[in-house]
């Protein structure tokens, strides 16, 4: 008999209202199992990545490098730097004598053709086993090149994709303080957790500008290490989603004292609140008045056209499965506002609470599940029969080999989904995937009349 | 002319993949078979998002999943747990597994775990088939990995059967729609022939009317295991040289008669195929092929005008560029960099072994190219066109030309996995693809716009 749901896998899913809540997440992934998740060096990667003017080399052999280049949708406002992908290239002769001597040549090298801000260095798997002394090579680029050399601890195997977040809070960690805050606003913030995929932070910032409200850094989305570098004049970090900054925000708090919300941009409703959120934080009725001229002119610019998509939509199913499930909420609300019905939703990185809570905000019968993989997402949708799937590169072929629906809303996304318009770019996604004539031939293949 | 490369330290846009990709896509070419990475989980999730935004299927690749102790302790007991898993979720017929870096320096010893695997099982004789290859990534690129699973396959499980009259034909990494080709050909010159890998249709699905877990199709592992007998070993690629391929394991253990030829791009390399496949079956070259190869000419001649002495930059897999290059250079069009992340030593001696007669000058040929060295020497030599897979966009974008998308990945545009490259009828597409796009752009960029050429 196959198996779709191996035995050490049970724990990692719950149904909501079918017993009281428990969920195992944050574990190693199970060998054989085909888990959706990438590595440490691949949470790091993927925070730091959209840090544009900063030079990022991969130090290892080809791969980790190679199938990161431009892998996000990050888009910047100048320099492009982060879109090359930078490698050591590691040889056979290196990994048997020692790769540290390459990679200091290749760092002299790289930051000598692009003059960068500061370099990110990070270690793969095959650095942690060699052992290179990547601090001291770091260290002594830094005294003669005179920029920032930050080492990443991102060996693949030392954890899962968190790991990497932290690793990558702990490498952003070492600049922040070390520049120059004169002249920041006492109304001020951080943007922490968006990447500025098709160019989200741009509009959230424009947001917060209409409310008078100053932003210091971007962390990361269209990110420069100078910004980043006199973040701690913030007076407060606004943090986005899966937790990815989270480790940031926090050791920003132990040291130089910056409380930190946590916001969501993905929906009407999270996107409002988070604009609230922060006016209510600077207590000033101005600000508050402001915010919601705000929030009235965009919801009457985007409702019309909503209600449009909501009346088609009405009553369709959805399952979601995305890299960390804070992002999960703002989408279940958003199926909500659109008239449909979430009946599956899971993430690669969750934590218990986040489970818990889309188990309390879910309908019952729904699917939580932690770290899944693809005969599980397989047999997910056809048990619910789902009429469009949310996720990313790796899901989507499944939906599609199904007959399912699709929207991407993963790092590698070329639309806006953030914010105000992007709520409505989100449902003219789910509509055009969902409404498409193309289904009735799969409807066909699968022997249903059409 | 072959000159040195320039020697920068770092790699920038790497024009090369790694090693475990290569076998990954082999062992999705067989049949029931399960591709498995020893290593950390991170290389399969990336290699399954590389080959998924090509191939647009559901590329399960499995993985052990090593972590922190794994690495310090060893492997083994990952790699057996994670085996079991994949027979439970996947009931396959075979597991490939390939190793990565990690388990290569942590000095892993895969056959010995596989030994003990198979002793520790209750009922061995019901364990799939298990293949193994060694693919450290720092050692080679993705097709030295292909080529050593296709090695390992056939040496692991190759073995003799009398009266066999098939032969076998390894056909190096080309297209979902290649490879229905070449079975197509096989089949209308009436030789029955053992393909592999073919990943014809497991990369290249139709709607299912129920989700397999293992897609159907590739190379059936019964006809492996024949194919030491095979009347004749055929493999495409001038530049494999001594590597260990499939076919040099068929000749040394099992006497197989064996023959290189290019991949067949273009008329020149096609007819060199065609012949083979005249000789060896005895019949003369079937008419739906020479009325595609009659056609092909008159295309050639239809449009010989609009591409003649137009100037390209090749690049990719070694063996896909030396078969470009030779269509290329039969059309009359001018390359001008033939470049390669691949290190055979042979891109040169092949590609002048297949434009002798029709290139004046040799093109400035390059070994163990990135984007980076690309795009530097590119400048000076003022193409108009590039030719190769989708990583070459941004540099076409830079230089304002056209990108002639050929080849893996074609991660920008879709049907990748339909391109047709082999054979006349590839050639007719390519020539197609070609002459249009530098029609376009004249058309695009003229004042008045005709709507005749």
């Amino acid at each position: 008999m196959q198996t779709t749901l191996l035995d050490e896998r049970q724990e990692q899913i719950h149904r909501t209202g079918e017993k009281p809540f428990e969920i195992v997440c944050d574990k190693d992934s199970l060998a054989g199992a085909v888990s959706q998740r990438a590595c440490v060096f691949c949470g790091s990667r993927v925070v730091l990545y959209p840090i544009a003017d900063a030079l990022h080399l991969v130090h290892g052999p080809i791969g980790c490098a190679v199938y990161t280049w431009d892998i996000r949708g990050a888009l910047s406002s100048g320099p492009e730097l982060h879109r090359l992908s930078f490698s050591t290239d590691l040889q056979e002769m290196d990994v048997i004598f020692g790769g540290e001597k390459k990679l200091y040549n290749a760092l002299i090298e790289l930051i000598d053709r692009h003059n960068p801000k500061a370099a990110f260095v990070y270690s793969t798997c095959i650095v942690g086993i060699i052992g290179d002394d990547l601090e001291a090579v770091c260290r002594k680029v830094e005294d003669i090149k005179n920029i920032p050399v930050i080492p990443v601890q991102s060996e693949g195997f030392k954890g899962n994709k968190r790991a990497g977040y932290r690793a990558a809070c702990d490498a952003m960690f070492k600049l922040v303080g070390t520049g120059n805050t004169a002249g920041i606003s006492p109304y001020s913030i951080n943007i922490l957790g968006d990447f500025n995929l098709a160019g989200e932070i741009w509009m959230i910032r424009k947001y917060f500008e209409r409310m008078g409200v100053e932003v210091v850094a971007n962390i990361t989305g269209d990110g420069r290490i100078a910004d980043i570098q006199r973040a701690h004049g913030a007076a407060l970090n606004v943090v986005q989603c899966s937790g990815a900054t989270m480790d940031l925000a926090r050791m920003m708090e132990d040291e130089y004292g910056i409380p930190s919300i946590r916001v969501s941009y993905f929906g009407i409703e999270d996107m409002a609140e988070s604009l609230y959120t922060v006016a209510r934080h600077f207590n000033d009725p101005v600000i508050m008045e402001r915010t919601q001229g705000l929030v009235r002119d965009e919801l009457s610019r985007i409702y019309p056209e909503l209600q449009k998509y909501k009346a088609a939509l009405n009553g369709k199913k959805a399952a979601i499965y995305v890299g960390g499930s804070f992002k999960a909420f703002s989408l279940v609300k958003a199926f909500r506002l659109l008239g449909m019905k979430v009946v599956m939703v899971g993430s690669q990185t969750g934590t218990r609470e986040e489970y818990q809570e889309l188990a309390e905000i879910t309908d019952p019968g729904t699917i939580i599940v932690d770290d899944t993989n693809p005969l599980e997402l397989t047999a997910f949708l056809e048990e619910k029969n789902v009429d469009i799937f949310v996720g990313g590169v790796k899901e989507r072929p499944i939906a599609y080999k199904l007959g399912v629906g699709f929207c991407d809303h993963n790092h590698e996304r070329k639309e806006a989904l953030a914010g105000f318009t992007g709520m409505l770019n989100f449902a003219r996604e789910v509509y055009s995937s969902v409404m498409s004539p193309v289904w009735q031939f799969t409807r066909q293949a699968k022997g249903e009349t059409p | 002319m072959t000159t040195m490369s320039p020697n920068y330290i770092s790699t920038t846009n790497a024009c090369k993949l790694c090693k475990p990709l290569g076998a990954s896509l082999v062992f999705k070419g067989i049949e029931g078979a399960v591709p498995y990475l020893h290593g950390s989980q991170g290389c399969a999730t990336y290699m399954r998002r590389y080959i998924i935004s090509h191939f647009n299927e559901p590329i399960d690749i499995a993985s052990s999943s090593l972590g922190e102790k794994n690495a310090i302790y060893g492997g083994g007991p990952n790699l057996k747990l994670g085996l079991t898993n994949v027979i439970k979720k996947y009931q396959p017929d075979m597991i490939g597994i390939a190793t990565t870096c990690l388990t290569e320096t942590i000095g892993d010893d895969v056959g010995m775990i596989l030994g003990e695997y198979n002793r520790e099982v209750n009922s061995p004789e019901n364990l799939p088939t298990l293949v193994h290859v060694h693919t450290p990534s720092y050692a080679g690129t993705h097709m030295e990995g292909f080529h050593a699973a296709v090695a390992a396959v056939v040496d692991q499980l190759a073995g003799r059967k009398e009266n066999n009259d098939a032969i076998s034909l390894l056909p190096g990494f080309v297209s979902a729609a290649d490879l229905r080709y070449v079975k197509e050909v096989l089949h209308d010159f009436g030789m029955e022939a053992m393909l592999l890998p073919d990943y014809s249709e497991t990369l290249d699905g139709p709607a299912q009317l129920k989700y397999d877990r293992i897609p159907a199709g590739g190379t059936p592992v019964s006809a492996i295991r024949q194919a030491g007998s095979s009347r004749m070993v055929i493999e495409f690629g001038r530049t494999i040289g001594d590597m260990q391929t499939g076919g040099l394991v068929l000749q040394d253990r099992f006497g197989v008669d064996r023959s290189i030829i290019g991949l067949p791009i273009g008329i020149n390399e096609t007819d060199r195929f065609f012949e083979l496949l005249c000789s060896l079956s005895g019949r003369e070259i079937p008419k739906k092929h020479a009325m595609e190869r009659g056609r092909l000419v008159d295309a050639y001649v239809d449009g010989h005008k609009y591409v003649f002495g137009k100037k390209a930059v090749v690049y990719g897999e070694e063996d896909m560029v030396v078969g470009l290059t030779s269509f290329l250079a039969e059309i009359g069009i001018q390359p001008v960099l033939c470049a390669s992340g691949g290190k055979s030593g042979r891109l040169a001696t092949a590609i002048s072994a297949v434009t002798k007669e029709t290139l004046p000058e040799q093109p400035r040929i390059e070994e163990g190219m990135d984007f980076y060295d690309i795009a530097e020497t590119a400048e000076d030599l003022a193409p108009d066109m590039l030719v190769g897979h989708s990583k070459g966009y941004p540099l076409a974008r830079k230089l304002n030309i056209p990108l002639i998308r050929v080849g893996f990945p074609i991660h920008d545009r879709v049907g990748g996995q339909r391109i047709l490259h082999l054979g006349y009828r590839g050639a007719q597409q390519l020539f197609d693809l070609i002459a249009n796009a530098l029609i376009a752009r004249k058309q695009d960029m003229s004042d008045v716009g005709y709507s005749y050429m």
